[in-house]
């Protein structure tokens, strides 16, 4: 169930990389919130243990059977489209590129694929040890929030991500995250 | 004065006990009636393979002519049990076959099955007549085909929810044209089948009363089947859409038309792919129907599900998927007055929910449908105030399984935790057997459990309670409770030990992310001989230290009669 090589702070759900930089305001009524944060609101909450996942994410919730999962999710979206093409961005490449998410097994998967459509290395590298790695792979969710690549199970990740974008490092730092219904735009890769 | 009666007076009143639990009580009574009803009994009940052995079984029942064996404990279904944990049918199949037992039914579930076990097992015994495989893995079509051949009295194959790998071997067309006694036939969990080997093993069953087919049928061949097969009483469809090309209408009509003939069809489920234009042509049936199952169909939306559910008046137990919406429950409220059984599973589980169900949905519910017993909702927040209603309007649940997508969720309109909604439904239905709870939950919920929920025997538990003061109210006061499991909730070694007799009169605990460490299980296994006390650790860590100290990532102990299981992996730990 665990994340190897990551802390705990990596799978808490707050807007902002991994490794360090400032703390961000959650705003009270965003739904992504960490089970501390909801167990701190109740008086008679008195745990100060918390969850090792968020409760959203947790591995085996919702409590639906595999056979379940595999055979009845999405279906209408399979239907139409059995593929999940979205747009991929490089930072510094000339192009976009597009990739369908159904046809691949999980961020492994995924990572080679991308490796080869930008002919660049590092991308695996990148889903197991972010704090180091040269690119910061990203991804645009329903709710329109950039979030890390790696966080959540994979088929949770393949309904949700809308668009992907390769960050260098460098650019990373300076990358504003905002809250779902902010003014500003901050300067997200179109 | 029953010692009077010779044996077999005695055996042909057991002949009216059919219950296992009730056949098990008869065989506690005196040594007489432990004898009878051990030589004539044939249906055996085994909730957990590793509680006994396949010898055991045999010297104990050598009639045993109906075996029901599960295997993984049930968070496997939600990927909390890892690959080759355990669960293996060989054993039993080959014990059984070297023993001659005259095995006529098997039912399976949870369980690892191969191919050679089921070559083996159509080899083995002549009668067979029914094979049941529920949520098992692990064999292809090959040992499909093996069933067919070889079992020249099959009455049953129901494949219920299973992964299996296909072969290009058109199993189906394995059954000999000798073939003739199949009552019930189950593959919609394949994902290809041969179209005309099933028309033909269709044609030359009269006595099918179940067909449940899969999405590889298309209509045109669901209606020559139906012509074929007027008289089934259980249908599950495959395929339900129309190629848009000229045949349309005409395959529309004559389906329309061969429907109309099926006036047996009493449940019907499947629609795993469908074009909501065709629906129309079931209407005639839905009158009639008592179950209903459209949990795999989420091809149909919201509002043409609701015009279908209007022509099922007589609905007693009904299948869907939260597209429905609170709406659309409101229109089964009003329809189904017969309903007893609701399940309404979630389309989107990471979406935004906007067709998802409410408290709203439920209260609405409970007040239409006062027979209802039994309930697994999946909704996106539930309040007290409803929970509170649905007590009140149905005290006779027997089920009652709530999962808010959201885990920790309070009530959203007092931000309370969601006790005592939980309370009143424990208090009102003095008949609960089954509970899972979700939303906040604080230990309250769980004095409340303790105190009114007598009959209760399983119980599931997720992301709730503060201290280990909750899951001693439980053990204290749930008295007839079997199969508790626990995850991510702060219960530790204190409450797992206080009592630890309680779990020789349970069949299992599984307690995964909470608060027990390793030496808190070395202590309860030290403690109790006749529990396995398994950990499962998974993780490569080389820097697990065995400490007792050690929190332990998953747990689960079960009573058996045989030790220490011998095909355990190796990432599994007995502690003794």
């Amino acid at each position: 169930m665990e994340k190897e090589g990551l802390g705990l702070e990596i799978t808490e759900l707050r807007l902002g990389l991994p490794g360090g930089s400032a703390p961000i305001l959650v705003d009270k009524n965003e739904k992504k919130r960490v089970f501390s944060d909801i167990s701190g609101d109740h008086e008679n909450s008195s745990t100060d243990w918390k969850l090792t996942q968020t409760k959203n994410q947790a591995v085996g919730w919702p409590p639906v059977c595999s056979y379940r999962r595999k055979n009845s999710f999405q279906e209408k979206d399979r239907l139409e489209t059995s593929k999940m093409y979205v747009k991929v961005s490089m930072d510094g490449a000339p192009f976009l590129r597009k990739v369908d998410l159904s046809m691949h097994k999980g961020y492994s998967d995924l990572a080679v694929a991308l490796e080869k459509l930008f002919d660049c290395f590092g991308i695996g590298e990148s889903l197991k040890d972010a704090e180091n790695s040269e690119q910061v792979p990203i991804y645009e969710d329903k709710d329109g929030d950039w979030m890390l690549v790696g966080d959540v199970p994979w088929e949770m990740f393949i309904e949700s991500c809308k668009r992907l974008r390769i960050m260098k490092r460098s650019e990373a730092k300076g990358f504003g995250l905002q809250p779902k219904g902010s003014d500003y735009k901050g300067n997200v890769a179109k | 004065m029953m010692n009077y009666f010779p044996d077999e007076v005695l055996e042909h009143v057991f002949d009216f006990v059919t219950s296992h639990r009730d056949r098990n009580a008869v065989s506690l009574v005196c040594k007489l009636w432990y004898r009878v009803d051990r030589f004539s009994r044939q249906r055996v009940f085994i909730g957990n393979c590793y509680a006994i052995s396949p010898e055991r079984l045999i010297a104990r029942f050598p009639g045993v002519k109906a075996l029901t064996l599960k295997g993984k404990p049930h968070f496997a279904d939600f990927n909390l049990v890892p690959q080759d944990w355990g669960g293996y049918v060989q054993p039993w199949i080959e014990a059984l076959a070297r023993s001659r037992i005259g095995l006529e039914e098997l039912r399976l579930k949870r369980m690892v099955v191969s191919d050679e076990s089921l070559d083996v097992l159509s080899r083995s015994f002549t009668n067979f007549k029914s094979l049941v495989l529920v949520s098992c893995e692990g064999f292809t079509t090959d040992g499909l085909a093996a069933i067919a051949a070889n079992c020249r009295f099959l009455r049953e194959l129901d494949l219920q929810e299973n992964e299996i790998e296909e072969k290009k071997n058109h199993w189906l067309g394995c059954f000999p044209d000798s073939c003739m006694s199949l009552v019930s036939l189950n593959f919609a969990c394949l994902k290809e089948i041969n179209l005309a080997a099933l028309e033909r093993l269709v044609a030359r069953n009269p006595n099918l009363r179940s067909l449940k087919l899969n999405r590889a049928v298309p209509l045109e061949v669901l209606q020559r089947i139906l012509m074929r097969a007027p008289q089934l009483v259980d249908l599950g469809t495959g395929s339900f859409v129309l190629d848009h090309d000229s045949d349309d209408s005409e395959t529309y009509r004559k389906l329309r038309a061969t429907i109309l003939k099926c006036r047996s069809i009493r449940h019907l489920s499947g629609f795993l792919e469908v074009a909501p234009r065709c629906l129309p042509a079931i209407y005639p049936i839905c009158l009639y129907l008592t179950y209903l199952n459209l949990s795999y169909a989420a091809g149909i939306h919201g509002s043409e599900l609701i015009k279908l559910i209007r022509h099922c008046g007589k609905l007693q137990r009904l299948w869907i998927l939260d597209c429905i919406g609170d709406k659309g429950l409101e229109v089964v409220a009003s329809t189904c007055k017969d309903l007893q059984e609701l399940r309404v599973f979630p389309s989107d589980p990471f979406g935004a929910g906007h067709d998802a169900v409410t408290e709203t949905g439920l209260v609405a519910i409970s007040s239409g449908c006062p027979k209802l017993n039994s309930l697994l909702y999946f909704c996106q927040q539930m309040t007290n105030a409803a929970l509170i209603a649905v007590a009140k309007n149905c005290p006779n649940f027997i089920r009652f399984r709530l999962c808010i997508l959201d885990p920790t969720k309070p009530d959203p309109v007092t931000m309370q935790p969601l006790d005592e909604g939980f309370g009143a439904i424990v208090q009102s239905s003095k008949r609960l057997r089954r509970l899972s709870l979700s939303g906040l939950l604080t230990d309250r919920v769980f004095l409340y459990i303790g105190m009114y929920a007598e009959q209760l025997e399983m119980l599931s538990i997720a992301f709730a309670g503060e201290s280990d003061k909750g899951m001693l109210y439980v053990l204290n006061g749930c008295k007839k409770l079997r199969k508790l499991e626990i995850r991510d909730s702060p219960f530790g070694d204190s409450a797992l030990l206080r009592d630890v007799g309680k779990y020789e009169t349970m069949r299992s605990l599984w307690m995964s992310s909470c608060e027990v460490t390793l030496g808190g299980c070395k202590t309860l296994a030290e403690k109790m001989p006749r529990l396995n006390v398994e950990i499962i650790n998974e993780n490569d860590q080389m820097e697990f230290v065995h400490e007792d100290s050690q929190k332990v990532e998953k747990m689960y102990l079960y009573r058996t009669l045989v030790g220490p299981r011998k095909d355990a992996p190796e990432f599994v730990w007995t502690l003794e």
